[in-house]
């Protein structure tokens, strides 16, 4: 697997402490490693040559700031420059002063283009707007009964006059179904059209005719995340036929790097709308350039990761099991570590996530090696064991542990080292409880992300801060990532009203969550260590 | 054992994360949306390639129960070389013009570098490509333009490795039919190549069932049966949102007690990333080889597909150990580079190409065919 773009430099920038300013001969050595990176997110070669064009011109200048290593600094203004791109003119769906608003989709085949024209539907009827489905793909078998049975799920009727499968004119339906929209006073009308390439000059003939037949207010072009160096032809090419307004970017729950949105956003310079990240007809949202900049650049996407966990994971439970655990009296059981890796696990492999786990990165070998039936051992470990074995694990005998390892099919050493393993580390998070317990309320111990391993003498200074303030103390846990922006970058802290959280300090706060040094020295012994 | 370890405090630590995460939503006012389900009912967003071509009319009237007579085999291999070697090939025409520039310096490279790397054949492959065809022209010395094309031709060849395999293994052993089985990521045209391989196959003189084991998605099974009526193949379908595994095992059951020579099973488009369904995938393999073992997995990639190509077939081979690959969309501008990359690191050749929207458009990938048409002005 690609290493993210941190480790690279990091290798890079491994003999360039104490200097103040980046050299030329530095940055090229930069350059390349984001060009590598960038190139195997997909971006367009054009685009990249251009970006790092830019780039190097904007680090050249720059000063290392004291705070962060270079090859921090250089991710930051690569993200900073990748979110300004994507960023470009964020906007929401224009609707037309005189219902109906007509929203035309258009894509290569297989980009969504059906079951995105069903999300659109049930999201604007969320909005109180009465949509309309229109099936002008007549083309592709059965497109018809699709857009049908996904207007039924969503809700939202289907102007289907036409069989399809060939028969029919499309440009004659799109036009016949603004007028019914009109007479049955429906105020958004959804043009669902076949997939074409952009090469097939007949049917962008086709599709510029239904434009010219409806006359939208947005044309959206719906393109698949995993499309690769092909993106920006696709794109102009539907940008010369039909010409768009917008781009929705679908399958990102994949784990494409997506780099066609940069290399799209930055050529085409229509904004990015939506992001469809998933099978349910709700899977659907508003485009996030941010995210989106993390993950083209392969750090791990933590915000997705737990909008993901949100949805895994059943709250209650995973807020007592962590309120045990780091409230130290022993009261975390292995039948809650159960539960939690269960829980872990239904998001996908467990490699997988703690790979995206930011702070990990130093492990990666290890965690690729992570087997998954070496998992399902462990599982069935821990369902050999009584109720009560699994709540209070010191009553494992040498009797209850050889029952174990035969019920579960493994050896007594087996057993003997799991529950000793947990039991360190249960230790272990509970220290860390015990450490950062102080000025939380509500939630004894919630680990407030911490900064960088070199300096914990000054966190905990500023944890006492934070705990000090009494605005901030009344904010609660939300508090925490704000003190740590504060550290993070002092001229934001007053901006940020301890009160008022927005998504954006969220996701800075968790991007720059890393593994306890504690911890990290742990892992760190471990590896050299013998064992 | 510090994996051990590192299990535990992982995923310890990790749901500290999403507890904090959860507990800071909460407090922020916005409530955590419900547990999703792991196989949502919705469909999968899966828009397959290719509709009859509005240049192939009579391909386009399926109200018509007349069966239609698929085109030879033979006679597909003629198009592939018109298609590749049309105008939408700016690979080709990169590659002979820069190497018959007079003089190769590090611009003319990088430029060579750039056509490949556009291909999306990734930029391992492409950096290995670059330095054996310098070190070859540079022993050779640059004499003309016929030369340097001589040596890309071989070293593309050798990327492409014709020493591979790709016939279709289609035939069951003793007297079971052949299972083919077909997998892919939403939207990269299962179905649709499905219905021209069950048209090749008719073609051929065999008798096909078609398994409709997408279960999931709005309307596939309908697809599928309007492929298979045109050549008059039977399909066998289930309930919508039904198990797929029960729906393979059918038709490969119906298979057996018509004495068919192959069964094609469609399956649901699913992204590699979602465990779950790749647990459904396993499982309708396994269930299928209760009756005859599975003679081919084919995975489908989209042309367009870019480095996630990659990924994608690992996971898959790793779930289904699949046996070939299917190329689809090719007839875009897209070059489907990533192939290179997945028959190398995964062993498993290209067999079939899917050109077109026609319905006779997919055909068998032949590696000198390939690179020659690639080659041709």
């Amino acid at each position: 697997m690609f290493d993210t773009l941190q480790d690279r430099l990091s290798e890079v920038f491994k003999n360039l402490r104490g200097k103040s300013r980046l050299s030329e001969a530095d940055i090229d050595a930069t350059a390349r490693e984001i060009r590598l990176a960038l190139l195997e997110a997909d971006v367009n070669l054009g685009v990249v040559k251009e970006f790092i064009a830019n780039l190097k011109a904007r680090a050249l200048g720059a000063d290392i700031h004291k705070a962060l290593n270079p090859s921090q600094q250089i991710v930051k203004i690569v993200n900073e420059e990748l979110i300004e791109i994507l960023g470009g003119e964020a906007r929401t769906l224009r609707f037309a002063k005189r219902p109906p608003t007509v929203i035309m989709l258009a894509g290569l085949q297989g980009s969504g283009k059906t079951t995105l024209a069903g999300k659109l539907g049930l999201w604007l009827k969320g909005q109180g707007h009465s949509p309309l489905l229109v099936a002008a793909d007549l083309q592709r078998p059965n497109a018809v009964n699709q857009l049908q049975v996904v207007g039924e799920r969503a809700g939202v009727h289907v102007y289907a006059p036409e069989p399809g499968n060939g028969v029919g004119d499309p440009v004659q339906v799109a036009r016949t179904s603004i007028l019914h929209a009109m007479s049955k006073l429906y105020d958004v009308v959804i043009v669902d059209t076949a997939g074409r390439l952009g090469i097939d000059s007949e049917l962008m003939q086709q599709a510029a005719d239904i434009r010219g037949a409806v006359n939208p207010n947005e044309v959206l072009f719906v393109v698949d995340a995993m499309i690769g160096q092909d993106a920006v032809n696709t794109a102009q090419a539907f940008a010369d036929g039909v010409g768009f307004d917008g781009v929705v970017l679908t399958k990102l729950d994949g784990d494409a790097r997506g780099g066609a949105a940069l290399s799209i956003a930055k050529v085409i310079g229509k904004p990015i709308m939506f992001a469809s990240n998933g099978e349910g007809l709700k899977d659907f949202d508003a485009f996030h350039p941010d995210r989106m900049a993390s993950r083209i650049l392969g750090m791990g996407d933590v915000l997705t990761l737990i909008e993901q966990a949100e949805k895994t994971f059943d709250a209650e439970q995973t807020a007592k099991a962590a309120e045990k655990l780091l409230g130290g009296r022993g009261e975390f059981g292995l039948d809650d570590f159960l539960q939690q890796m269960q829980a872990v696990r239904r998001m996908g492999p467990l490699s997988k996530i703690l790979g995206m786990m930011p702070g990990m990165g130093g492990m990666k070998d290890q965690i690729n090696n992570i087997d998954e039936r070496e998992i399902d051992r462990l599982e069935a470990i821990i369902k050999s064991m009584t109720p009560a074995e699994r709540a209070n694990p010191k009553i494992l005998d040498g009797s209850r542990r050889s029952r174990i390892a035969k019920g579960s099919g493994t050896t007594v050493t087996d057993v003997n080292s799991l529950v000793n393993r947990f039991f360190e580390a249960r230790k272990m998070m509970q220290q860390l409880g015990g450490q950062m317990g102080g000025g939380m309320p509500g939630m004894p111990g919630l680990p407030g992300p911490r900064r960088q391993p070199a300096r914990p003498a000054k966190a905990k200074g500023r944890g006492k801060g934070v705990s000090g303030n009494p605005a901030k103390r009344a904010a609660g846990p939300a508090a925490a990532p704000a003190a740590q922006q504060q550290e993070w970058n002092p001229a934001d802290a007053f901006g940020v009203g301890a009160g008022k959280q927005s998504d954006a300090d969220l996701a800075k706060a968790l991007g720059d969550f890393q593994l306890p040094p504690d911890l990290q020295k742990m892992f760190d012994q471990k590896n050299q260590g013998p064992r | 054992m510090d994996l051990l370890q590192l299990l535990i405090i992982g995923v310890l630590g990790f749901a500290i994360v999403v507890a904090g995460t959860i507990f800071l939503a909460r407090r922020r006012m916005l409530p955590p949306s419900e547990p999703r389900r792991q196989l949502p009912e919705e469909p999968a967003p899966s828009e397959p390639a290719g509709e009859p071509a509005a240049d192939q009319p009579a391909a386009s009237a399926p109200a018509t129960p007349t069966l239609e007579r698929p085109e030879a085999p033979t006679t597909r291999m003629a198009r592939l070389r018109r298609r590749l070697a049309g105008s939408n090939n700016p690979l080709a025409r990169g590659l002979l013009s820069i190497l018959s520039s007079d003089r190769l310096d590090a611009e003319v490279w990088d430029d060579f570098e750039a056509t490949l790397i556009t291909s999306d054949l990734g930029v391992g492959p492409t950096q290995e490509l670059v330095d054996a065809l310098r070190s070859e022209l540079a022993i050779e010395g640059v004499g003309d333009a016929g030369r340097a094309r001589d040596v890309l031709r071989r070293e593309l060849l050798q990327l492409v490795n014709p020493d591979f395999d790709r016939t279709l293994a289609v035939d069951g052993a003793d007297g079971k039919p052949g299972v083919v089985l077909v997998v892919g990521v939403n939207g990269t045209g299962k179905t649709t190549t499905i219905g021209k391989l069950a048209r090749v196959l008719v073609a051929e003189g065999k008798s096909v069932v078609l398994g409709a084991a997408d279960t999931f998605r709005a309307a596939a099974a309908d697809q599928l049966q309007t492929w298979g009526d045109r050549v008059g193949v039977p399909t066998v379908r289930g309930p919508e949102g039904g198990d797929p595994a029960a729906v393979a095992y059918q038709a490969v059951q119906r298979g057996l007690d018509e004495g068919a020579d192959v069964v094609v099973v469609d399956t649901a488009g699913r992204l590699h990333t979602k465990t779950g369904l790749m647990d459904e995938l396993g499982k309708i393999k396994r269930v299928i080889e209760k009756l005859a073992p599975v003679t081919e997995v084919l995975l489908l990639i989209d042309a367009t597909t870019g480095q996630n190509g990659l990924i994608q077939a690992r996971v898959f081979a790793e779930v289904v150990q699949i046996t070939g690959i299917v190329l689809s969309k090719l007839d875009g501008s897209a070059k489907g580079g990533i192939v290179v990359q997945v028959q190398r690191e995964l062993g498993v050749p290209v067999k079939l190409i899917g050109l077109g929207e026609g319905v006779d458009d997919l055909v068998p990938f032949d590696a000198a065919e390939f690179v020659d048409a690639l080659l041709t002005d």
